[in-house]
């Protein structure tokens, strides 16, 4: 075969110019600064509380997700109903909409006027400009995560099993506890994994939705802009290198999950 | 093959191999009791429509809540016409960029066996997994007036931050992946049998490539620029880090979006939102097709291979 010199020069030469090089400015950048300092920037309370708001807000948002992504899946799969190709099309929506397309969307529909704010609202429900929105708002963008990660495995999944445990008497729970999850488990975790991975990352569709609170509604990502706004450019680039460590960590853990449901399902 | 932090990875999966065979022919064999189907199917939809129906409706009721006048003014504001035009501009070069990469990232990796392969395939996936605020901040450490060349070219007056070129490689930065991604799997899953015959039968590498590998990855790589087009189009933080915001100059269309809807001019931004949701519309509906393509290819395929043996 011809072209592996060529293709794979180019690959690598493109990877570097466009990925690899301006990624290595960010940890670059970190060593210009003192240790003290650089410790001083990523643990101020103000970033902190930014953390936490960041990683439990997405925790929640892909629980969510896990459940009722699970559901969705569930019924795309194993179930026939009017308009379900749509459906099954419109999963995608978070991946194909402009995340501030989305942003702007969903504070106007949880605003006190919107069209589900106006209702929440009176029952004393708060969403848009608190933590809740950013709920809100990570799990629109986590979506799609769980119900494309578990909707092959199901599609996948041997029946005959089920019809086995269904024929030896298994009741439907049974053979949901102990012949479906197990088997659709490890892609649930790879779907929480993805979306969670996702929603701490993500900008565009909280900022909109946050109220952006110093302490109370404050990003981490946002955060960083804002340094970046001040001119704090090392200070910016300390919050990233954490936030890009984190990422790391869960890429990782990802690409462990995933070949531990391929060893699961190389060995049936 | 390695993970990713983002949608083309859980699509490809579906994309290369888009059946739907757990499907049952009827629902005779389902063993849960009929109220248990009837809640679970209410729950769904009931969470989709909330999440995903309303929403897309409410973009294009607020877009039109001033009527078609107003939406028409909005649309062709100045200011809304030049950030059209740098929108287009920066998917019209960052997708095909990523085209050709994408074509020889799996060329390299799916026709040949290499050492460090799985190494390569997690570089590629780096920039699905990094926020898009840091894809532009990386961006502003390299060019910024305290960056890497930021005193160079200062000297020799060429503006990429806060211009046009730094909107442009941002936005190449963020959709890296995307062709790559859809075309490894579906090249590796056809092997190199096909290639081969062409070879020895005389054909030259590169109209092997053309007649026999190209027709082969079509669909593929439509799904991958599809892809690659909705997101080079609508990125909003990685943009808006290295853009500066300069109306008329250096907004894209979600950018246009921000400061209109930070100056409550909420009609005008859900106009400008609109067109971005259309674009959104039009790629799952494209995708859609490029997915139902791939399934009858892969049946017709195998109906084949029955036949075969």
């Amino acid at each position: 075969m011809p072209g592996f010199g060529l293709s794979l020069g180019f690959t690598i030469f493109y990877l570097g110019l466009i990925v690899l090089i301006p990624l290595s400015a960010v940890f670059l950048k970190t060593f210009t600064m003192t240790w003290d300092a650089f410790w001083m920037a990523v643990t101020s309370p103000r970033v902190v509380a930014s953390y936490k708001l960041s990683f439990g807000a997405s925790l929640i948002a892909a629980s969510i997700n896990v459940v009722f992504g699970g559901i969705v899946a569930w019924v795309l799969v194993r179930y026939k109903f009017p308009g379900k190709r749509f459906i099954d099309a419109l999963v995608d929506l978070p991946f194909a909409l402009p995340t501030a397309v989305a942003g702007i969307t969903l504070t106007a529909l949880y605003s006190s006027n919107g069209w589900i704010g106006r209702y929440l609202e009176p029952l004393g429900f708060k969403v848009a400009f608190t933590p809740v929105g950013i709920v809100v708002a990570l799990t629109f963008i986590g979506l799609p995560f769980v119900v494309r990660t578990v909707q092959p495995v199901l599609e996948e999944a041997e029946r005959e099993l089920e019809e086995a445990a269904a024929s030896l008497g298994a009741s439907s729970l049974q053979i949901f506890a102990r012949v479906v999850f197990p088997t659709i488990m490890p892609a649930l975790v790879t779907g929480f994994a993805l979306a969670f991975a996702r929603a701490t990352g993500e900008y565009g569709s909280v900022i909109f939705i946050a109220g952006n609170m110093p302490m109370v509604s404050e990003i981490t990502p946002l955060f960083i802009i804002t340094k970046l706004e001040q001119y704090d450019y090392a200070g910016a680039t300390a919050i990233a290198v954490v936030l890009l460590l984190a990422s790391f960590l869960m890429l990782l853990a990802i690409n462990l999950l995933q070949a531990w449901t391929r060893n699961r399902a190389g060995k049936k | 093959m390695s993970a990713t932090v983002n949608p083309p990875v859980a699509v490809a999966a579906t994309a290369a191999v888009p059946g739907r065979r757990g499907e049952l022919p009827s629902t005779s064999n389902v063993f849960e009791p009929p109220w248990v189907r009837r809640v679970l199917i209410t729950v769904a939809l009931a969470f989709l429509t909330l999440f995903l129906l309303v929403p897309l409706v409410a973009v294009f009721a607020e877009a039109f809540k001033k009527g078609g006048q107003a939406y028409l003014a909005a649309i062709t504001d100045p200011d809304a016409v030049s950030a059209i035009k740098l929108t287009l501009i920066a998917a019209f070069i960052a997708v095909p960029l990523n085209l050709v990469f994408g074509v020889a990232a799996a060329w390299s990796i799916a026709k040949f066996e290499f050492r460090g392969k799985s190494i390569l395939l997690t570089l590629i996936d780096l920039p699905f997994s990094v926020s898009p605020v840091i894809s532009g901040l990386i961006y502003v450490l390299m060019f910024g007036a305290q960056g890497w060349f930021g005193p160079w070219l200062q000297e020799h007056d060429i503006k990429i931050l806060f211009a046009v070129p730094g909107i442009v490689l941002a936005t190449v930065f963020i959709t890296f992946p995307f062709v790559a991604r859809e075309l490894i799997p579906l090249m590796q899953s056809q092997g190199n049998e096909e290639e081969e015959a062409a070879l020895v039968l005389g054909a030259s590498g590169w109209s092997t490539f053309r007649r026999v590998t190209l027709p082969n990855i079509k669909w593929g790589l439509l799904y991958g620029v599809i892809l690659c087009n909705a997101r080079a189009m609508g990125e909003f933080g990685a943009v808006s880090v290295v853009s500066g915001h300069i109306r008329g100059e250096t907004n894209t269309m979600p950018l246009q979006v921000e400061i209109l809807y930070n100056e409550y001019n909420f009609a005008a931004a859900f106009a400008i939102a609109s067109l971005l949701a259309l674009l959104a519309l039009v790629t799952l509906a494209i995708k859609s097709f490029i997915e139902w393509r791939l399934h009858e290819s892969h049946n017709v395929e195998s109906d084949a291979r029955i036949l075969e043996h």
